[in-house]
């Protein structure tokens, strides 16, 4: 399997503060679905950034898609990004936008037509479990349901890569379940799915996923596996 | 079409539905006042002017003085047969004893001409173009003696005044058009900052730079046209009431400041030249400030 992601001793630095990742390096194959661990403050969301593109390396080279993050021009940034979804830690919803209107953001920002959009976010809200909820603006949802409505809008591109922060943190088991239900479906078909996550009950449901651990902002690695997985290109 | 109005609303409500910019709107409706007030001087300027410039160069006076009565009659005949040849002259007239008469009453009072008073050959000449060389060549063959004056001579410092005016016009609607787009700059600047949650997850949902600009574009170009209709429609009206004063006068100079249907739809264009100039600012500061960004 190709690699679609690789880090190669990246390191992080916000302004001029110490480095919030050090010598980061790993691997990530097509079509994988890993889960990144850590405590609080470990640098999970700053490594994220790093993948769907918020951050730029301050050291090392992050490539993605084959592509050197760190020397894109920035016109060739908007093409990459559409090729990954997110689903924030704090969701990032447009308060103004009401569920449909958030869920269909993407599909609007890559220009498909209004005919074409409103079957698949119909369909993804069903998913989510809030069809009820089409028209309600997010400040008037529970956290939850912002969630359900962050990950809707995350998936809704069909990205390939699928990057997730703490995706289940405001839901309870059974709709955490049916949300890992959807990672593993949208896996299947071939999406690659990165979740941070503290919830073992989450990592346990998914055993064919790799698990990655970030602590002070260093991957722990003991084996290698990470930075040279096996059959890795 | 129905999809891309739909799109314009999704558009409008991104920024936020409600937040129509009144500000940019009052704005606009200030400098187009301004600007169509300008620009119908400008314009009424121009009309008046070439008015002007088409009697400076088709009127003339021949004059011709001569204390042998029979000798200048006979002269003035011959005068006006030779300039009603030259080509282009439309209408050649000698003043009769009357009307000269008539024209030295201010400075000889009422007591009457004597009838022995030598008074010169006056005649009026009115050409469709700049016959003045021409004129002058016929007129010096017969009497070498005869004066060719543009008749309209006096207007030449109205003219120049004119002239003045009309390029004070010019450098106000500039100056107006330069602060337009210093306005619509600061107002983009400002819905960058207002709006940078917003744009930040367009970004990372993978928005280029120009559907950003678009966003902001569509946003002051609609509050620019607001404004600039409603500037436009109370400048207008003001004009209009001046053109009514203006034919009222009955002044050929100030009556030549009428303006003509062109001019007024010229006017009537300018809202739209400066939304279009709001536009392309909003759309070159969006763009720069992004560009600056990771
Ligand atoms: N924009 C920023 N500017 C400065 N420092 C930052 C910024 N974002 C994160 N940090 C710092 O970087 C470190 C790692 O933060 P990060 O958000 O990556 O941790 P995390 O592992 O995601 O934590 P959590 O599990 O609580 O979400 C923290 O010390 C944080 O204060
Ligand atoms: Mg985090």
């Amino acid at each position: 399997m190709a690699n679609i992601v690789h880090f190669e001793n990246v390191g992080l630095r916000y302004g001029t503060g110490p480095e919030t990742l050090t010598d980061v390096s790993f691997t990530l194959a097509e079509g994988g679905f890993y889960f990144l661990t850590g405590p609080s403050g470990a640098g999970k969301t700053s490594l994220l950034k790093l993948l769907y593109l918020a951050q730029r390396p301050t050291r090392g080279v992050v490539r993605l898609f084959g592509e050197d993050a760190g020397a894109l021009p920035r016109v060739r940034l908007p093409g990459l990004r559409r090729r990954i979804g997110v689903v924030f830690q704090d969701f990032r919803l447009l308060p103004q936008l009401s569920a449909y209107d958030n869920v269909a953001l993407p599909l609007r920002v890559a220009g498909m037509r209004e005919s074409e959009i409103e079957a698949p976010v119909m369909e993804m809200l069903a998913w989510v479990g809030l069809s009820a909820r089409v028209t309600a603006r997010p400040p008037t949802l529970s956290g939850g349901e912002q969630q359900r409505i962050a990950i809707a809008r995350a998936v809704i591109a069909r990205p390939e890569i699928l990057v997730a922060d703490e995706p289940t943190g405001n839901v309870d088991p059974e709709m955490a379940d049916r949300l890992l239900h959807l990672f593993s479906a949208l896996n299947r078909l071939g999406t690659t799915i990165v979740v941070a996550t503290h919830d073992l009950h989450v990592i346990g449901r998914i055993p064919q996923a790799h698990l990655m651990r970030v602590e002070k902002g260093r991957l722990v690695d003991p084996t290698g596996l990470l930075r040279h997985p096996p059959g890795a290109a | 079409m129905n999809g891309f109005r739909h799109r314009a609303a999704i558009d409008l409500r991104l920024l936020g539905e409600g937040q129509r910019s009144w500000v940019m709107a009052g704005i606009m409706a200030i400098m187009l006042f301004l600007t169509v007030l300008a620009g119908a001087l400008g314009l009424g300027v121009a009309r008046s002017a070439s008015g002007i410039d088409r009697q400076l160069a088709g009127q003339l006076t021949v004059q011709l003085v001569e204390p042998d009565a029979a000798v200048r009659d006979a002269r003035a005949a011959a005068l006006v047969a030779a300039i009603a040849r030259v080509p282009g002259v439309t209408r050649v007239r000698a003043a009769d004893r009357a009307e000269l008469a008539a024209l030295l009453k201010p400075w000889l009072g009422d007591v009457g001409l004597d009838p022995e008073l030598p008074l010169p050959v006056l005649i009026d000449v009115t050409a469709a173009r700049d016959v003045t060389g021409a004129v002058t060549a016929a007129a010096r063959r017969i009497a070498p003696q005869a004066q060719v004056d543009g008749s309209a001579r006096w207007l030449a410092p109205v003219r120049g005044l004119l002239a003045t005016l009309g390029w004070l016009a010019i450098g106000l609607v500039l100056v107006i058009a330069a602060a337009t787009a210093g306005v619509a700059l600061l107002v983009a600047r400002a819905g960058l900052d207002t709006h940078r949650d917003t744009i930040d997850v367009l970004h990372m949902l993978g928005s280029t730079d120009l559907q950003v600009a678009r966003l902001l574009q569509r946003r002051i170009a609609r509050d620019t046209l607001l404004g600039g209709a409603i500037g436009t429609l109370a400048a207008l009206a003001l004009v209009a009431l001046f053109q009514t004063r203006l034919a009222l006068t009955g002044s050929e100079v100030l009556g030549g400041a009428t303006l003509l249907a062109i001019d007024w739809t010229l006017l009537v264009l300018l809202p739209i030249g400066f939304a279009l100039l709001a536009t392309v600012a909003t759309r070159l500061t969006v763009l720069h400030t992004l560009g600056r960004k990771l």
